[in-house]
């Protein structure tokens, strides 16, 4: 029985939201408490996660179909974190769009729940399972501002384009256990080394089937869609919560079931990587959509992610998950800005909105001024690091040709985030925005403009909690 | 008589697989077409899945089709309710006219 006590953090979350389901249905105007109840069950959950980590070093439970070491303790914790962030800083825009309802902190656990076991999956089923209790959460919260025809067209987008991605990882995954003989990872990765056309077949379409999820070029059509289409609280949710999930799955199926195969897989993530990178500097030029840009921007960032996946090295394993925290931290503080541009009860999302905004703003300019340039990786910003680490550690495996492209989609993407600058600190003013924002939506912003600004001064913290990672 | 071998099932699956895959993006009509495309290739995985727990003597293939099987009546019935949700706003359902979003 001792397993149990080492998936509580589980446990704990698929308790919380049946018991917060009946609380909300026999619960008159229950919406505030099902919503501070479930952050109180993020926070509580990322402690307990936490503390496991310090004891548990590798560890498989329920045979050897779910493991619990330090990728997944470490990415649960960020995706706690930042599901925590998420929810608390988008209570007043639900309140002002009419949205805030008891099924969204709901749902939201639910796909919070999904991509943990996710992540700590080690079989094809329980992968297959806990993806789609994430997909048909986010499904539902996409489409949650249901009167608003832009809202449920995202909603459906996303439907469409996701289910198929399932069902192509699906057909993967039944190619790979008819020729392997196994559901599980690490039987596969024994099976794994015959030089058979199924196998490769398999592996591409579960590759395929995951770029869908962390929408890289060429299956990134969906995002640009569902990002302008959903509220913004929920394009906070998809560029942030689930590439943590997503990241840390491509991670296991590329350097557990699949590393004996380095040679097949290795090309087609670096052409994704380098499709993402191109693709996401010059498709975010001719925005005028600021959720539509940042669409972009992420699809070029999972661009870099995967250059560092692509090495097939730890250190580019760990560079990647370096990168993919520091973008978060950047984004939530983008976020932030986006949902403080409010005026009369209606929030904007046009970047001629931002025009001249340093006029009446200074400070919220200029943590937007700090974001803009680490997502342009401007040193010696945090963004810059991130880049850094990752370049690094491709140029350690020479592959200079992915480097060099990268360094150069860097400079083409400066470009975008540069015009934005040039918007707000030099075009003519508009009208002043609300400035009479909730605490914590001043505190992200604040979080993430001090981690942003302050990293250089102790970059080795990260890196060295980062560097437990050891998948190969 | 001809035996029928894996290769035969494996045949019938990929077929499935490519009229659900096909039938997603050569659709311009409804978008419930491609909502049974998505079916098919469901159906097509539970077929690969089947034949191959058959043939390796391995119960797990036959235990994951029935969580798919659960699995994709699920994401029917909210595939559905987004339709639903779809069709009030705008009065449609047709994918040519499904385009407000794009750039």
């Amino acid at each position: 029985m001792n397993n149990l006590n080492l998936i509580l953090p589980e446990i704990l979350i698929s308790l919380a939201i049946m018991f917060l389901l009946m609380l909300g249905v026999f619960k008159k105007n229950s919406t505030e408490l099902v919503f501070n109840i479930t952050l109180i069950v993020l926070f509580v959950t990322a402690v307990i996660i936490f503390n496991e980590a310090l004891t548990i070093n590798k560890i498989t439970l329920f045979n050897q179909s779910i493991i619990i070491d330090y990728l997944s303790s470490y990415m649960k914790i960020v995706a706690l974190i930042s599901a925590f962030l998420v929810l608390i800083i988008s209570s007043s825009y639900l309140k002002t769009v009419k949205i805030f309802k008891i099924e969204y902190p709901i749902l939201f656990l639910c796909s919070v729940l999904g991509m943990m076991i996710m992540m700590s999956s080690n079989d094809l089923i329980v992968f297959y399972m806990a993806l789609e209790l994430q997909s048909l959460a986010l499904y539902v919260l996409a489409t949650f501002d249901r009167d608003q025809k832009k809202s449920s067209e995202a909603g459906l987008k996303y439907f469409v384009l996701s289910a198929l991605s399932s069902g192509l990882l699906l057909y993967g995954c039944s190619l790979i256990y008819g020729f392997s003989g196994s559901t599980n990872f690490n039987i596969i990765a024994n099976q794994l080394n015959s030089n058979s056309y199924a196998l490769t077949f398999g592996i591409v379409f579960i590759l395929v089937g995951l770029a869908f999820k962390i929408s890289a070029v060429p299956f990134h059509m969906w995002a640009p869609d569902v990002y302008e289409g959903s509220p913004t609280s929920v394009t906070l949710i998809f560029t942030m919560v689930p590439k943590i999930a997503a990241l840390t799955v491509f991670i296991r199926f590329l350097y557990i079931p699949f590393f004996n195969l380095i040679d097949q897989w290795q090309i087609i993530i670096i052409f994704l990587s380098i499709a993402s990178m191109l693709f996401g500097a010059i498709a975010a030029i001719g925005q005028t959509n600021i959720k539509r840009l940042i669409a972009y921007s992420s699809i070029g960032h999972m661009g870099y992610v995967l250059a560092g996946l692509a090495t097939g090295s730890n250190e580019g394993i760990q560079s990647s998950i370096l990168y993919l925290s520091i973008y978060i931290i950047m984004n939530l503080g983008f976020f932030s800005v986006l949902l403080m541009l409010k005026r009369n009860n209606q929030y904007f999302e046009d970047i001629k909105d931002l025009s001249g905004l340093s006029q009446h703003h200074p400070l919220l300019s200029l943590s937007l001024l700090l974001i803009l340039f680490s997502l342009a990786g401007i040193p010696p910003l945090a963004g810059f690091f991130a880049k850094f680490y990752v370049f690094k550690s491709v140029i350690e495996q020479s592959m200079y040709f992915l480097a060099i492209i990268g360094l150069v989609t860097t400079v083409i993407a400066a470009f975008f985030y540069l015009r934005i600058i040039k918007i707000i600190y030099f075009d003519k003013e508009i009208e002043k925005y609300d400035t009479d924002h909730i605490i914590w939506l001043k505190f992200s912003l604040l979080f993430s403009t001090i981690l942003i600004l302050f990293y250089f001064i102790y970059p080795s913290q990260l890196v060295e909690v980062v560097a437990k990672i050891n998948i190969i | 008589m001809i035996d029928i071998g894996l290769g035969h099932y494996l045949t019938l699956g990929t077929i499935i697989f490519s009229i659900g895959v096909i039938g997603i993006f050569l659709n311009r009509k409804s978008i419930i077409v491609i909502l049974m495309s998505i079916e098919l290739i469901l159906l097509a995985v539970n077929i690969n899945l089947v034949s191959f727990s058959i043939f390796l003597g391995d119960i797990v293939g036959q235990v994951f089709t029935l969580f798919i099987l659960t699995v994709a009546a699920a994401e029917s019935a909210i595939g559905l309710a987004i339709i639903v949700v779809y069709y009030r706003n705008s009065g449609t359902i047709r994918v040519e006219e499904i385009d407000q979003l794009k750039g």
